[in-house]
């Protein structure tokens, strides 16, 4: 039997959709434990980020820890704060956080960094004052990055908790941990097979979001690059 | 910390260090081996590359733990999931900075070359690879790097790595061998980091020096265009 077999015979399993730790629940779960360390990172990590793009200082900085962040290895450091505390909610989401700064950091630092000196000249012989340059010039032109840096801390944060079901986490993670503890493939292929369309849903998000949300003169801006 | 367990599990600490780094550096080899030809024909065939793009981007974002799964009835529960899954990852972060570095030869090095009486493989190999190395070995950074932290996940489907040592540590609640593991992977990944700027150094001795400072500004860095298209790191 395929993956697909697998995983389709078990999501059809009318079972699976009802009671405590069904598929509905830990969806929503694993939302919960995706968006809010999203969501805190993001309000530490945009401000951060336009502020080092804006005044060009502690650039260095970030983009060393940005290289080296993707040295860690996020099992043992889940792992080791599990051994160390047990699991809590800090276990979870404090690593979480951390981890989902640094691409959220280096693309909102680049992207306000990035913008032309010619049009941040602009804005300052218009008589804008440095608030409204950096609110309403610079984070509009660079935020197709900033969307990039969301987009990579929002899949970071989805995968991220699918592992985190080991140090016992709910989730969709649950169903692929649990599975492999009982050696039945059956929830593992549909738990794995959730959390690839839920990454893909992340992402059609964010397409849909750019779309929205940048500006139609910068549009075509990004495209080269993508 | 229990140093006494270091020199007492030496030889297990050793040999899974050589499974990751097997898991981590071969990985992103056939990622490059595939990447090249591919962002060879998407720097020549424009119309090529965006399709691709979107595809690369697609497998970007499924989980590393979610592919690997999904590779195992296909392949078993051996190595070769965890290899296909990180030689994937790997191609979505090192095929962007081929296209980059191509696409950056400047085209009147491109016209020199042709007027020298330079054919288009020769100009290839011998004037664009060579001038978009710099670039590429950026993006191979990033696959070697993130490949070996990732491969520790591969533990969870079986596949020995120096993620055993964070399950048998949690297991055992043992945090020495969870710091010995993080400790191995880090440095693991900072040893083969280094050995490739080394390459990059010693294969573009016109970069050094002087001409460094000129460069652009590297906007590879961190999932950042024109390279990576969502190149975070991958658990």
């Amino acid at each position: 039997m395929s993956f697909f077999s697998y995983a389709w015979d078990w999501v059809t399993t009318d079972a699976n959709w009802h009671g405590p730790g069904s598929i509905p629940q830990q969806l929503v779960a694993h939302l919960g434990y995706s968006g809010l360390p999203l969501l805190l990172a993001a309000l530490i990590a945009v401000p951060a980020g336009v502020l080092i793009g804006h005044t060009g200082r502690g650039a260095v900085f970030v983009v060393n820890v940005a290289n080296a962040w993707r040295a860690i290895p996020t099992l043992g450091l889940l792992i080791l704060l599990a051994v160390y505390f047990g699991f809590t909610l800090f276990t979870w989401l404090i690593p979480l956080v951390v981890l989902a700064i640094p691409p959220i950091l280096v693309n909102v630092y680049e992207g306000v960094a990035g913008v032309d000196p010619g049009v941040k000249d602009a804005a300052k012989g218009m008589g804008m004052t440095p608030w409204q340059q950096v609110v309403k010039v610079e984070v509009p032109i660079a935020l197709p990055l900033i969307l990039v840096g969301l987009r990579t801390g929002a899949i970071f944060v989805v995968a991220t908790a699918t592992i985190a079901a080991y140090i016992g986490l709910g989730g969709l993670g649950r169903f692929i941990i649990d599975g492999l503890a009982n050696t039945q493939y059956g929830p593992v292929a549909g738990g794995a097979l959730l959390v690839v369309i839920l990454a893909l849903l992340v992402l059609g998000l964010f397409s849909l979001l750019s779309r929205l949300l940048v500006p139609a003169g910068l549009r075509g801006a990004g495209r080269d690059n993508q | 910390m229990m140093w006494s367990w270091i020199p007492s599990n030496w030889s297990e600490i050793l040999s899974l260090t050589r499974a990751n780094a097997f898991l981590g550096i071969v990985s992103p080899l056939i990622g490059l081996a595939i990447s090249l030809p591919l962002g060879v024909v998407a720097a020549r065939w424009r119309w090529f590359y965006p399709p691709t793009l979107v595809v690369v981007n697609v497998i970007y974002a499924i989980p590393s733990l979610a592919l690997f799964i999904v590779l195992i009835p296909a392949f078993g529960l051996t190595d070769t999931p965890v290899v296909i899954g990180l030689t994937v990852f790997s191609l979505c972060v090192i095929l962007p900075n081929v296209v980059a570095g191509l696409r950056g030869v400047p085209a009147s090095v491109k016209q020199a070359a042709t007027a020298m009486g330079y054919g288009p493989l020769r100009r290839l190999l011998t004037v664009e690879l060579p001038l978009a190395t710099p670039v590429i070995i950026a993006g191979l950074r990033v696959g070697v790097v993130s490949s070996i932290s990732l491969a520790s996940v591969g533990q969870i489907i079986g596949v020995s790595s120096l993620g055993y040592l964070f399950i048998d540590g949690l297991q055992r609640s043992f945090p020495t061998e969870i710091y010995v593991g993080l400790f191995c992977v880090i440095v693991l990944a900072l040893i083969c980091d280094l050995i490739l700027v080394g390459i990059r150094r010693a294969l573009t001795p016109w970069a050094s020096g002087r001409n460094r400072a000129v460069r652009p500004r590297p906007r590879w860095v961190l999932s950042a265009q024109p390279a990576a298209p969502g190149a975070g790191a991958r658990p």
